[in-house]
């Protein structure tokens, strides 16, 4: 008995000395050199693997930003969803001063809710956008807007986006949209755009995209931009933030103040805000300090 | 001919296929006027290829065949006035898809029609024109193929170098359940088909034509062949009820036994295939000088009191030809737009007809509902009715997941959207609504490829 214990523990530890020697040099000859940087950045990236850099997940991005930076400069990269300040630990981590970059969120910009825009067809095919886009303009018959099939949020790997039961349109969910940009890829109309967060979470934006003529626009959605462009003449004359082009209204982040004074003029209200609106008269004055605890509460009353 | 009680093997395709109720109601119906309606609503893209450009504006006055949209690309196809009257406007307006296309909508005032047109109702047999002078007549007539496809007929003959047409294949299967425009035209206009058949061969340069017309209609086939005796080189080939017997290939397939491989095209093997609809709007525009203006139209459905047969002009809207047959019949579900199989639900019956409109079907909830959907059993039923070869269950699993590189090696783009996977699921699975995504993804892909 003894003989076969003593012959297997020799004979055992005689291929694994062999094994390891094998190894070792296999590990000495084929070894790959790789940046220690690399992975100090994929440190610091989230582990999303969401894609919002436009690269395959955080490692990708990762040899990419390191290459970029032997380049001399990283300026342009950004993480979404780790924001500037990752960004500012990752140029500290190369050596580079990184600018810090504003942070952003996604924005619906579709006013047709169930009650503004009623549904006059009804669709029972696969409930995926991109397959009913491809046949017919929706169940409310406007071929710009949101068919709350909900394409959007299965696209999001944040679960930050969902469809509203009573509104049928899809709501971003602020605190956990890392605006990647996923949901803007997928949505066949376009109606999801990435737009800065603003000062103290404040923005304006324009809630529809139809470019059919007012009456038209009216017929299928009562919310629809008309392209009146009363807000146009409302906005400040040094500021001239939205442009009207092809009876849609825009309004441009980068110049836009949030002073709101476009939102009660407009006729369909259809332009939505963050915040409280300031009321069209008397003198209309740009309210600086909105109550943080109320912001949710005005976000609901502008959505009725 | 086939007589009552004889046994014949009739020629069909050898790849899959189905057989669904055939429920033509509205067979027994001669082609009926339908009274003009107020205003037209006439689309500029009613054809394949790029849309018309409008060559008249608000205020103009229009005759019946005047030039209102000028097809300029290499695939495009004129448009005429189907109407006399004003130009009311030249506006975007929704077409069947609930989408905007550019068109030309028209105050009907009276009845005058352009004096190059020939109205008379005699035949006019002889052909004087040369093979090139019949391309330039049917490419100014804006004749398209009246299948359903609508493709522009003159670009079929312009036939490259290097390519040898040696028949000419009629399409008059109408193998769609419920439509019977084709079977009434063949049975009302015999004559004037049989000349536009002449007129597409001697276009094409060839002897031969065969018309293949599905078993189904043996009043359409009688008729038919004894008109075609005395035209030498036409034969008419009565075929086996099957579904998708009007898809081009499958009907080369059935009448010649020849296949077009896949990313080809009838040319490839020597046919030129044309719908009998298009025949007869050959026969107008050549020897009439006539526009397609005009075609015939199904109106039917299980509940309707009368199915009827309509020679409607384009951009009449559909509302006229439900008042026409005495209303939507109560608990109608669906209206749709062609054939049962492949035609589309449309959203509202304010639509105008087009050049491609075959019929307008009501479906009550019974017919029309989608049965729910249940997880695929791997029965591969629908690989058996693939008359493409395809594996249908499995492209419709990767359309779903977005994997284009994997659709696009499936060969997604042969689907001919016949919709036979879908008709025969036990399961009722959108197998078809997702191929068609998968397809547009791998087209959408391809030309993006070929742009670099």
């Amino acid at each position: 008995m003894d003989g076969v214990i003593l012959y297997s523990v020799i004979s055992l530890g005689l291929v694994a000395a062999g094994a390891s020697m094998i190894l070792f040099f296999i590990a000495k000859k084929f070894r790959v050199e790789e940046d220690p940087r690399i992975d100090k950045v994929a440190d610091i990236l989230p582990g999303a693997n969401c894609g919002g850099c436009g690269y395959p997940g955080c490692r990708g991005f990762a040899e990419t930003l390191v290459k970029a930076a032997d380049n001399g400069s990283i300026e342009g990269f950004n993480c979404p969803p780790a924001g500037s300040e990752a960004m500012a630990q990752i140029g500290k981590v190369l050596g580079l001063e990184v600018e810090a970059s504003e942070p952003t969120t996604a924005v619906v910009r579709c006013g047709g809710t169930n009650e503004l825009a009623p549904r006059k067809t009804e669709y029972d095919g696969p409930s995926k956008c991109s397959v009913s886009h491809a046949l017919f303009s929706g169940e409310k018959g406007c071929p710009y807007g949101c068919m709350g099939l909900g394409d959007c949020v299965v696209s999001c790997s944040f679960g930050a986006i969902y469809i509203d039961e009573k509104t049928m349109l899809p709501v971003v969910i602020d605190e956990k949209c890392v605006s990647c940009g996923a949901c803007v890829k997928v949505c066949p109309r376009k109606i999801i755009e990435i737009r800065p967060v603003g000062r103290k979470s404040r923005r304006v934006w324009i809630n529809c995209m139809s470019n059919d003529k007012g009456a038209a626009a009216m017929k299928v959605c009562k919310a629809a931009c008309i392209g009146c462009g009363k807000c146009v003449k409302e906005c400040p004359e040094k500021i001239q933030a939205i442009v009207l082009d092809n009876f849609l209204a825009y309004i441009d982040p980068k110049k836009c103040i949030a002073c709101g004074k476009c939102i009660p003029v407009c006729p369909t209200k259809a332009i939505k805000a963050t915040f409280e609106p300031p009321a069209p008269k008397p003198k209309p004055k740009p309210v600086e300090n909105p109550e943080p605890e109320s912001e949710k509460k005005d976000q609901d009353e502008v959505n009725k | 001919m086939i007589k009552k009680g004889e046994v014949v093997k009739l020629k069909t395709f050898k790849l899959g296929g189905v057989h669904p109720p055939e429920n033509k109601m509205a067979a027994g119906n001669p082609i009926e006027p339908v009274t003009l309606p107020k205003r037209v609503t006439v689309h500029l893209n009613q054809h394949i290829g790029a849309p018309a450009n409008p060559v008249v504006k608000k205020g103009d006055t229009v005759k019946v065949g005047t030039l209102i949209g000028k097809g300029e690309a290499f695939i495009s196809a004129n448009i005429h006035s189907p109407v006399s009257g004003k130009v009311f406007s030249v506006d975007p307006v929704a077409d069947g898809s609930g989408y905007k296309v550019k068109s030309v909508i028209i105050d009907v005032e009276g009845d005058e029609w352009e004096e190059s047109i020939d109205r008379s109702p005699d035949l006019k047999k002889e052909i004087t024109l040369e093979p090139s002078q019949i391309v330039d007549r049917i490419k100014e007539c804006g004749i398209v193929g009246l299948g359903g496809a609508c493709f522009p007929s003159h670009v079929k003959y312009m036939i490259p170098e290097g390519k040898k047409v040696d028949t000419v294949v009629i399409n008059a299967v109408e193998c769609e359940p419920y439509l019977t425009a084709d079977d009434r035209i063949m049975i009302e206009k015999t004559e004037e088909i049989m000349i536009g058949i002449e007129i597409m061969k001697k276009a094409a340069g060839v002897e031969k034509a065969i018309v293949g017309i599905e078993a189904n209609k043996p009043e359409a086939i009688a008729k038919m062949e004894k008109a075609a005796s005395v035209y030498p080189g036409t034969i008419i080939q009565p075929l086996k009820v099957m579904y998708p017997q009007g898809a081009e290939k499958q009907l080369i397939k059935s009448v010649l036994n020849r296949e077009v491989p896949s990313g080809k095209l009838p040319l490839d093997v020597g046919c030129v295939v044309n719908n009998v609809g298009t025949a007869l709007a050959v026969y107008e525009a050549v020897q009439k000088n006539k526009p397609l203006i005009e075609r015939v139209v199904t109106v039917t459905g299980k509940k309707l009191t009368k199915t009827a047969n309509y020679m409607v002009r384009v951009g009449t809207p559909l509302s006229v030809l439900v008042e026409a047959v005495g209303g939507m019949p109560e608990g109608t579900e669906k209206v749709i737009n062609g054939g049962p199989m492949m035609g589309k639900a449309i959203p509202s019956v304010d639509i105008p007809v087009t050049k491609g409109t075959s019929g307008i079907i009501f479906m009550d909830k019974a017919e029309a509902r989608r049965k729910l959907t249940r997880n695929c059993i791997r029965c591969a039923k629908c690989v058996m009715v693939c008359p493409m070869g395809l594996e249908p269950y499995l492209l419709e699993k990767i359309a779903d997941k977005e994997r284009w590189d994997e659709v696009e090696k499936l060969a997604a783009t042969d689907c001919i959207e016949c919709g036979s996977c879908s008709y025969t699921c036990p399961s009722s699975r959108p197998l078809l609504d997702l191929i068609r995504l998968g397809k547009a993804n791998v087209n959408r892909i391809r030309w993006e490829r070929s742009k670099k």
